[in-house]
């Protein structure tokens, strides 16, 4: 295969100038009433150290302007809806469109935070049945829907830890987490004030129980892992883990990011896993990217209870829906109302769609493709843990390398035939590391055809590396000079005009 | 690769200089090489306290952050502010110009746990394998 003849890397792309240089004096998006008051100057009702002086380029437009200049800019996106986005550790699987047709359901969309329960019935069975729905795929007792992203979830799920500590005198200072585990649980942890203690995983790029026995002791408050890892693979010694982590007195919380290779499979809750919060926009099909809105609920084991984020959703003995804020141990609240509930919906819709079989097929697909495209590439890639991999691969430039093709320049050719990159440069213990995710909602079509481009890059890093060095080339902007734009970041549209050239 | 003898090193590739009791650091000339292309340093006041084989600061590239390890423990005596506005000197000149901090060292027998430039060249050989 030739990148030339690649389809879907080319079409109708509209040159877009800046707002700032668009429109005319005079033109505008709505007409407004002859004024009724007196005209004043500006400079007469606001004093003059007051305005803005850089706001007077400001634009004159009509809607018509403003809403062309929106689309266009909306063509350069690349998404899920437009083609494959193998995103390692962001599961960007295809959301679909029925989730958006629920979402919109004028029961759902026009429900009001303040209305009374008893007119907020549906809504709240909704999110009674999604947290005993997760609670179920995850093992958990109880689940809080309030968390709007993942690292929001940890977060909460280590204050939710906090709390209980300290509600048995204890004063637990120290988080152990694995060089493996997702970049955001250091951050999470820190945030809670906690020391992070980095642990390093062995030459098979899993945990060693004597390593987590040697680590652990009584200030550790808790245990926070990713499983599957960030390498793509099973912690084997789950078990041992919780157990030897139990004993001391700490907790385990489990970064749920990586569910969708377990899903109805295997659950954290049953592997000894305390706390564990789900990626709604990765494993549950919500849109994931481009700001969210995200959902990261916490999903707890039954100890942990008294201790999680109000109002909570519970269902009476007459089968009515109440928001129980009576939890006096609790963290409070970690978000406005009781999260982002368009997207809930969307979650929602997904799991009762596809049923505890579907949930299960997904999850199996998403590791057999995973596991394709592995072994499909391992030929030509290094594969620096060579064994059956979950929902994700690692893949380093190692080979590359000998002809100055790095990471970055295979992932920026990539872009010439039509795919956006692979997730590069994590995890961190890969040197060059290329990070695969197919998921299970790409055709082996559409996984052959990223084979052969990556196939096809490999063979150009051979005999034509310099070629790969200018990549991309169709794309409407080329190669960027990223450490410029990162050294001298140019942020601010600058009115020549204002600036002294006229 | 150049490991300049005469300097200290650490397993996460930062180096040290001996001068007048005080410990001037950087990173190490393998460092800014993985790290590709530098783009922003952060570094301590001076008068803060750093502690040994614990972050002082982080240091950014295109494709990457770190965090800095100080190699001994002290009082920061000195930071290299031409970093914030030119931190690629950094991959240029990563054990002259490039330095980061000064310490004013609180335990010199924290010395004795470095690399020699022998020993951090047989470090290196066997991490990138």
């Amino acid at each position: 295969m030739s990148y030339e003849l690649t389809d879907g890397t080319q079409g109708l792309i509209f040159n877009e100038p800046l707002l700032f240089e668009q429109g005319s004096d005079g033109r505008g998006g709505c007409a407004l009433p002859d004024c009724d008051v007196p005209e004043k100057d500006v400079i007469n009702l606001i004093p003059e150290d007051m305005l803005r002086e850089e706001i007077s380029g400001f634009p004159s437009l009509s809607e018509v302007d403003v809403v062309r200049h929106f689309t266009r800019l909306s063509q350069w996106n690349y998404s899920v809806d437009l083609g494959f986005y193998p995103l390692g550790s962001c599961t960007m699987k295809y959301n679909p469109k029925i989730n958006e047709d629920v979402a919109r359901l004028s029961g759902f969309s026009n429900v009001h935070p303040y209305q009374p329960e008893e007119l907020s019935q549906g809504a709240l069975q909704m999110m009674f049945e999604l947290g005993e729905y997760l609670s179920e795929i995850g093992g958990m007792d109880r689940v809080s829907l309030q968390p709007a992203a993942g690292a929001h979830g940890e977060l909460a799920g280590m204050m939710i830890i906090k709390a209980y500590h300290e509600s048995k005198g204890e004063n637990r200072h120290k988080v152990i987490i694995p060089d493996s585990a997702h970049g955001t649980n250091p951050a999470s942890s820190t945030l809670c004030g906690y020391k992070v203690i980095e642990l390093k995983s062995n030459g098979r790029g899993l945990l060693d129980p004597e390593a987590v026995e040697k680590a652990m002791d009584k200030d550790v408050a808790a245990f926070m892992i990713t499983n599957p890892n960030t390498l793509g693979l099973f912690e084997e010694n789950i078990l041992e883990i919780t157990e030897i982590v139990h004993r001391k007195g700490g907790l385990v919380y489990c970064d749920g990011a990586n569910l969708n290779a377990i899903m109805g499979i295997a659950r954290p809750g049953d592997m000894g896993v305390d706390v564990l919060h789900f990626n709604l926009h990765k494993t549950f099909s919500t849109p994931h990217g481009g700001g969210g809105p995200g959902a990261g609920p916490v999903g707890i084991k039954r100890e942990l209870i008294p201790f999680m984020p109000v109002p909570v959703v519970e269902k009476n003995n007459i089968g009515q829906y109440k928001l129980n804020y009576k939890f006096p141990h609790s963290i409070g609240r970690v978000k406005a109302f009781y999260g982002n509930f368009g997207i809930l919906v969307r979650a929602y819709t997904y799991i009762r769609t596809m049923g505890s079989e579907g949930l299960k097929k997904a999850s199996e697909t998403a590791v057999l493709n995973a596991n394709y495209i592995m072994s499909q590439l391992k030929d030509y890639y290094h594969l620096p843990y060579d064994r059956q991999c979950m929902h994700e691969s690692v893949f380093s430039d190692k080979f590359q390398n000998k002809n100055g093709i790095t990471t970055l320049d295979i992932a920026k050719a990539l872009i010439d035939y039509g795919f956006h990159p692979p997730t590069i440069y994590f995890p961190l213990i890969v040197k060059g590391a290329i990070m695969i995710e197919p998921t299970e909602t790409e055709s082996k079509d559409t996984m052959d055809r990223f084979i052969a481009a990556m196939k096809d890059i490999a063979d150009r890093a051979e005999k034509d590396p310099d070629s790969l060095k200018k990549s991309p080339i169709k794309t409407k902007v080329t190669r960027l000079n990223e450490t410029k734009a990162a050294r001298e970041p140019n942020l601010r549209w600058i009115n020549d005009y204002l600036m002294g050239v006229f | 690769m150049d490991f300049p003898d005469g300097l200290l090193y650490t397993k996460e590739h930062e180096w040290v200089k001996v001068e007048n009791g005080k410990a001037k650091i950087g990173i190490t000339d393998y460092a800014q090489h993985e790290l590709g292309d530098i783009v922003f340093v952060e570094l301590p006041e001076v008068g803060s306290e750093v502690v040994a084989m614990e972050p002082f600061g982080v240091v950014e590239s295109v494709k990457t952050v770190s965090d800095l390890f100080s190699p001994v423990s002290g009082e920061v005596v000195g930071v290299n502010s031409e970093l914030e506005a030119t931190p690629e000197i950094v991959n240029t000149s990563p054990y002259d110009k490039g330095w980061m901090v000064e310490v004013a060292m609180s335990d010199k027998n924290e010395l004795k746990e470095l690399f020699s430039a022998d020993e951090y060249t047989k470090y290196v050989e066997e991490e990138s394998q």
